[in-house]
């Protein structure tokens, strides 16, 4: 057998035991929901943790300047207070949304490096109806 | 009487081209009708990549089953035919993974917020990748004709298990991947005609591609292992 193919298949081995072990074991529970936290406050501190739920109304504030985002990540039983800042979040971002946050508990509040925003499996086109100034609107708000 | 045999599956035949040619020209009325498609409620232009995305998944999973098909033909009937096609479907195959892998990404930036995240449906899909790469490997490294055959087709078995794994992934698991919107095991179907309908085209085209692109590779494969016996 040729060297290069050695390399190959060492490569390939090691990149699917990687997936397996390192990408996969961790995921098998990809995302915690706040009702899940509040069983087991004490295993989930110090460390890094995904966090699912949805954006709870009325409790989004962003701060352009500092660009801090605060907002509340809701099970519909418990909920969760989140802190994320640095980055702009996704444009679908919002109210009601399911989000994905990744991060570490300090004391009550999450604080979130990574925010990610899960989207429907739906795909409209605009109803009838919609004026093309309601149709611009959406395509300029979610570029 | 070996070369009688040999040339029928050596010659580019009428059939392959004009796989190849109605792929060709469906896939650009696909991609004008997906360019002329209304944009989503909800995430606008952006769920036009599901255009491409989805008929190239699809066809990476065709793929997977097809390269299962001709790996047990092979072990069954020992032909080395079988084992050639098998081939070519994974190599053809691998081009629509990377492809489904890289609109995956293109669209994942804008609405989830990132490029790659360790989620179910990604974290599946990058090991069949990984497992068709190394069957590739593995074809390549063997010398021996009848054992690379065989230790192919093993590896080409073991990547089909994991795409039923692969494409439940959405609906076992937790993940950030939304659920399919064509379900093929319920038959439900949540997108609206204007949008699903350059989806399709895009998928015929696609099936059309991949059907002729496995016949000229298994073509290529034929004639180089005539010109290797001789």
């Amino acid at each position: 057998m040729k060297p290069k193919y050695i390399v190959g298949l060492v490569v390939v081995a090691g990149a699917l035991a990687y997936l397996i072990f390192g990408g996969l074991g961790q995921n098998l529970v990809y995302f915690i929901t706040p009702s899940e936290y509040f069983q087991q406050v004490e295993r989930y501190q110090n460390r890094a943790v995904r966090l699912g739920g949805l954006v709870k109304p009325g409790t989004l504030e962003y701060n352009p300047q500092t660009l801090e985002l605060r907002f509340v990540v809701t099970d519909g039983v418990k909920e969760i207070p989140i802190r994320s800042s640095g980055t702009t979040p996704p444009a679908l971002f919002g109210e009601n949304r399911g989000v994905v946050v990744e991060g570490r508990f300090e004391g009550e509040t999450f604080v979130s490096q990574n925010l990610l925003v899960k989207h429907s499996e739906t795909y409209q086109a605009p109803k009838e109806g919609w004026t093309p100034e309601q149709v611009r609107k959406l395509i300029e708000e979610t570029q | 009487m070996q070369l009688a045999r040999s040339n029928q599956t050596n010659r580019l035949d009428g059939l392959t081209l004009g796989l190849l040619a109605l792929g060709g020209v469906g896939a650009v009325v696909g991609l004008v009708m997906a360019l002329s498609a209304p944009p989503d409620q909800s995430q606008g232009f952006v769920a036009r990549i599901f255009h491409v995305h989805v008929p190239t998944a699809w066809m990476a999973y065709l793929a997977s089953f097809g390269a299962l098909g001709y790996s047990v033909a092979y072990l069954v009937r020992r032909k080395a035919h079988h084992d050639r096609v098998a081939a070519a479907v994974v190599e053809v195959g691998l081009i629509f993974m990377a492809l489904a892998l890289l609109t995956g990404m293109l669209w994942a930036r804008p609405t989830w917020g990132v490029y790659w995240d360790w989620e179910p449906r990604l974290t599946t899909t990058a090991i069949l990748f990984a497992i068709y790469v190394g069957y590739v490997v593995v074809r390549g490294a063997i010398e021996d004709p009848e054992l690379r055959a065989k230790a192919a087709a093993g590896v080409a078995i073991l990547g089909a298990i994991n795409v039923p794994i692969s494409y439940m992934s959405v609906k076992w698991w937790r993940s950030l991947h939304q659920t399919q919107s064509i379900d093929l095991t319920t038959g439900k179907i949540n997108v609206d005609a204007a949008i699903l309908i350059p989806m399709l085209v895009n998928l015929a085209a696609f099936t059309l591609l991949f059907i002729g692109l496995v016949r000229l590779r298994s073509i290529i494969a034929a004639r180089e292992a005539a010109r290797e016996e001789a």
